[in-house]
């Protein structure tokens, strides 16, 4: 196996089509980018919905029991 | 089997076994990509015809043939939900779709800044790209549906029926170009005189499967936090959420 490229300039040159490939490369890796970020902050989110739910409700509890 | 198979569709039980898969899942499928990629990109041979622009195809032909996959694994998956009305199998379609919107876009990007330098034109309505097209659109309208009802039971219902009729499209995206005549070339060749060379090839395919191990990542992923959201009234997950809050 041996690389195809002489150097750097001629990897991002890519035989002329740089522009293209590395567009395609770009957008791929950009949109999984934001798909992994949103996918693990997704956990984090949910959670901190749950705990606001849960505190409200017990919130609502005391106030209750405090009227009786 | 259903003996062995009730205490996984316990949702903490689902939980915590997927939380096993995901690390192991995404060690492999990055080593996977970062093997098929740069192997593809550096290592590679430049094509006779198309020169350097084929590079495009290590990630080009992994999403479109994944973006199929995961369809099916999600129709699949809806199905159980919908015959066996189980919950589980539901928030695993519901956390696969997305995946899936996702690298169909990506297919369809790459396939069009390929067919640029290679066909002159950026789009054309042939078979392959409006089918191709048609199941971006599939994978939103499971999206929306499972996303526009609160009892998330009725949307599982209905975004399963959607995923399962729209399984006709996969066959439609194989074959079209073996049916129609297409600008998009022919399902690569594994053997015989055409036959993709060795050097190209097993790039190629391990760059597909890692695709398809980064798509189980991300979905197992999706699902924990899908169980969660699901079973928010649960004392485990309370437990969990006022812990995490607590930080």
């Amino acid at each position: 196996m041996q690389a195809q490229f002489h150097s750097l300039a001629d990897f991002f040159h890519m035989g002329g089509y740089g522009f293209y490939v590395w567009l395609s490369y770009g957008v791929a890796y950009a949109s999984l980018a934001i798909l992994i970020g949103v996918t693990l902050t997704r956990k984090g989110r949910v959670l901190k919905e749950i705990a606001a739910k849960a505190k409200r409700e017990e919130r609502l509890a005391q106030h209750r029991s405090a009227k009786e | 089997m259903w003996k062995w198979l009730h205490p996984y569709a316990e949702p903490q039980r689902a939980y915590r076994l997927a939380g096993k898969f995901v690390p192991w899942l995404s060690v492999i499928a990055i080593l996977m990509l970062l093997t098929g990629t740069i192997w593809g990109m550096v290592f590679s041979p430049t094509d006779y015809q198309q020169g350097d622009s084929y590079r495009i195809i290590f990630v080009h032909v992994p999403a479109a043939s994944m973006s199929m996959m995961a369809y099916v694994s999600m129709a699949i998956a809806a199905f159980i939900g919908l015959v066996w009305q189980l919950k589980m199998a539901d928030w695993m379609a519901a956390s696969i779709a997305p995946v899936g919107a996702v690298i169909t876009f990506i297919a369809l990007v790459t396939g069009s800044t390929w067919g640029k330098p290679m066909w002159g034109t950026w789009w054309v309505w042939d078979a392959r790209l409006t089918s191709e097209l048609v199941l971006l659109f599939l994978y939103l309208g499971v999206i929306s549906l499972y996303a526009s009802f609160e009892d998330k039971v009725l949307a599982a219902r209905a975004a399963g029926i959607l995923s399962i009729v729209g399984v006709i499209n996969i066959p439609i995206i194989k074959y079209s170009v073996d049916w129609w005549n297409s600008l998009h070339q022919s399902s690569i060749k594994m053997t015989g005189k055409t036959a993709m060379p060795p050097d190209m090839l097993i790039p190629l395919v391990i760059n597909i499967l890692g695709f398809g191990v980064m798509i189980a990542a991300l979905s197992l992923i999706r699902f924990r936090s899908e169980v969660l959201a699901r079973n928010g009234m649960r004392p485990w997950v309370r437990e969990l959420a006022l812990a995490q809050g607590a930080k």
